[in-house]
């Protein structure tokens, strides 16, 4: 409790950046007056926005107008931030959480194998692997995926959620939770699911990589360090096999501090999300927030960096808590 | 670097003596000869030792290896308004992409754009890290408190994301970019630093200075700052590359250098509208793979050169593991 407490200076720490950003942007009337305006409106527009008022008045405006739930209104997306995010978030949450459970997956298998074969080449391979994932391009990385299985393989669909085209035929999807792969399935519908699924292997394994990366480091680093604790040793020296002693004894202790960065890379997927979904299309927040960067819509940048800031934290301290509750020693204390 | 014997350098910082100095100096060099031979024997630090090596070596020599024409701005791309051409024909060794750009030239003078955004950004960072990072933990208190809540909050976006927020309100050049990069950079040398000195801040030796009479401002830059480099080192050879990273993500998107600036993230976005295209020469239909891979490439092999070769870096200078 006290730590989300602390949390609140941090957000309105944010929020007073990001205020001063947007208002050193220009004069934030302009998005609401047109052409055809007669100089009253405009005046009256400067009224209703308290944009006459000095600017930290400015901000107790909007920030009272944030925290009631106005978030302004987005020119891109053509919608109230608040209503963008809530259409735009699960298209983002579905290719996220995905592309987490593929780094999770193989980053911890990999740098298992990689501790428990410590300086073979099967080590060294993956070492260079991790550094290249970090290293590589997310954009370039997901350009040449299209290429190799869409262009020349014709093996996947080049970008989008689904075929727009294959969804009206098959009657639709009824939006249940957001999610295609959930929805399509409630829906009762194999090809759309199957659809669903092809359109999002792309996006997610570009969007994985350089977590696998890091995951793979850290969970090499901590197998190496557990494996030499009495613990380990003594599992070994009652004769248990070798693959029980990594399995159960090793690797579940080497999973503690992996979580944490697990959390942690959270916001590299967020900012990864924001390249991955420009090159494949993806109609989540990372696109429109590119959009709304590119075309000086304030509202939605003030809104994303925002929501960005909260999660990320917000992540950050359930990680912390977990941490926590995994590891006794820190629970104890 | 690590290790340096603080008192040696005490004497000849104060000796006018030029043996003094040479003495002082002679420890130095044969640290940094066993760093070279820690170098060699790591391999992977050596790869990518070499891979920087070749990166400066096009950066600096650029003018003579892909010439510009003559009146014109070296950092456009020549073009000749043709569809693109494959590798090796007429004189495009990389081929030739968007409007006829001549790949082989952007790359070689986006290795020079590279180079400048990283050495700006991360240059510039690491000082004001340098400089806050130190005066915050050897004062602590109230400058400390609200130092550290500073960094909280630009700690507590990601990094692509506040460098978009940033750039978007700055007009779009490759100088804004490098501006909004520094402005979301600074933070964590600061963090990295302040703890650092803390550290270093209990050692004897800075004790021995403090009893010894010398000024707070000599002790915190002579004796804490020195001592406290090493991991500043490590993370700057790794932020070179990473700094491209992301320049290179803001330049793709959107922001950054005008179409045909030989910016290696901007090639691969004016590339890509050809990419999943084809195009015809003499008679022949290619699909134009060049106009993006070779740009990304080149990002790779950057990032990856300066990734390896900090990772090493981090062994070699860590006193505890050096020897």
């Amino acid at each position: 409790m006290r730590r989300l407490l602390l949390l609140i200076p941090v957000l309105l720490g944010v929020s007073v950046f990001v205020f001063t950003l947007t208002r050193l942007a220009g004069d934030p009337a302009a998005a609401y007056i047109t052409e055809h305006m007669s100089p009253d409106a405009i005046v009256a527009i400067r009224e209703r926005f308290h944009l006459n008022e000095p600017v930290y008045i400015q901000y107790f405006y909007w920030l009272q107008g944030m925290l009631g739930g106005d978030w302004g209104y987005s020119q891109t997306a053509h919608l109230p931030v608040t209503e963008a995010i809530a259409e735009y978030f699960p298209a983002t949450f579905e290719l996220t959480f995905i592309s987490i459970i593929i780094a999770v997956v193989v980053g911890i298998a990999l740098g298992t194998i990689s501790a428990v074969r410590r300086d073979t080449p099967v080590d060294h391979a993956t070492r260079v692997m991790a550094l290249s994932g970090v290293s590589l391009p997310v954009f370039w990385l997901g350009l040449m995926l299209q290429y190799i299985f869409y262009s020349q393989l014709g093996w996947l669909p080049a970008d989008n959620r689904g075929d727009l085209i294959l969804i009206i035929n098959q009657g639709g999807i009824t939006e249940y939770t957001g999610f295609r792969l959930i929805d399509s399935l409630l829906t009762g519908n194999p090809t759309l699911f199957g659809d669903a699924l092809i359109h999002l292997i792309m996006p997610a394994v570009t969007l994985s990589f350089g977590t696998i990366a890091i995951i793979t480091r850290i969970m090499r680093s901590s197998m190496l360090e557990v494996m030499n604790l009495d613990y380990v040793k003594t599992a070994r020296s009652k004769g248990m096999p070798e693959r029980l002693v990594i399995r159960k004894h090793a690797r579940r202790n080497a999973l503690i501090p992996t979580t944490t960065v697990i959390g942690l890379s959270f916001g590299g997927l967020l900012s990864g999300a924001v390249l991955t979904e420009s090159i494949f299309n993806w109609p989540g927040l990372g696109r429109w927030s590119a959009s709304a960067t590119l075309n000086n819509d304030w509202a939605a940048i003030l809104g994303f960096t925002l929501l960005a800031a909260i999660i990320y934290v917000l992540v950050n301290l359930i990680v912390d808590v977990m941490y926590a509750y995994l590891d006794p020693r820190v629970r104890l204390e | 670097m690590a290790t340096e014997p603080s008192t040696i350098k005490k004497t000849g910082f104060l000796g006018d003596s030029i043996n003094l100095v040479k003495k002082s100096l002679r420890p130095r060099l044969r640290e940094f000869r066993f760093s070279m031979y820690l170098m060699r024997k790591s391999a992977l630090a050596f790869v990518g030792l070499i891979i920087v090596l070749i990166m400066v070596f096009i950066a600096i020599f650029a003018p003579l290896l892909a010439p510009p024409a003559p009146n014109a701005d070296p950092m456009q791309i020549p073009r000749d308004y043709q569809l693109p051409k494959p590798p090796g024909v007429e004189n495009h060794l990389f081929g030739t992409g968007q409007l006829g750009a001549d790949i082989y030239y952007g790359i070689v003078w986006g290795a020079r754009t590279s180079m400048e955004i990283s050495l700006f950004v991360v240059a510039t960072a690491t000082i004001i890290g340098l400089v806050l990072g130190a005066v915050s933990g050897f004062y602590g208190g109230a400058v400390d408190e609200a130092l550290m809540r500073i960094t909280d909050v630009f700690l507590s976006i990601p990094s692509l994301i506040l460098a978009m927020a940033v750039a978007a309100v700055l007009t779009r050049s490759l100088e804004n970019i490098m501006l909004a990069l520094t402005i979301v950079w600074w933070p964590p040398y600061a963090r990295l630093i302040r703890g650092q000195v803390l550290s270093v801040r209990e050692s004897t030796y800075v004790e021995a200075a403090r009893a010894m009479g010398a000024k707070k401002s000599r002790i915190l830059f002579r004796h804490i700052v020195p001592n406290s480099l090493a991991p500043v080192v490590v993370n700057m050879t790794m932020d070179f590359g990473v700094v491209v990273l992301v320049a290179a993500g803001l330049s793709y998107i959107g922001f950054g250098a005008p179409a045909g600036t030989a910016e290696w993230g901007k090639m691969v976005s004016d590339g890509q509208e050809w990419f999943l295209s084809t195009t015809t020469y003499d008679g022949q239909q290619y699909s134009p793979w060049w106009v993006v891979t070779f740009p990304g490439l080149m990002i790779f092999l950057f990032v990856m050169g300066f990734n390896l070769l900090g990772d090493g870096l981090r062994d070699i200078l860590d006193p505890r593991l050096r020897r």
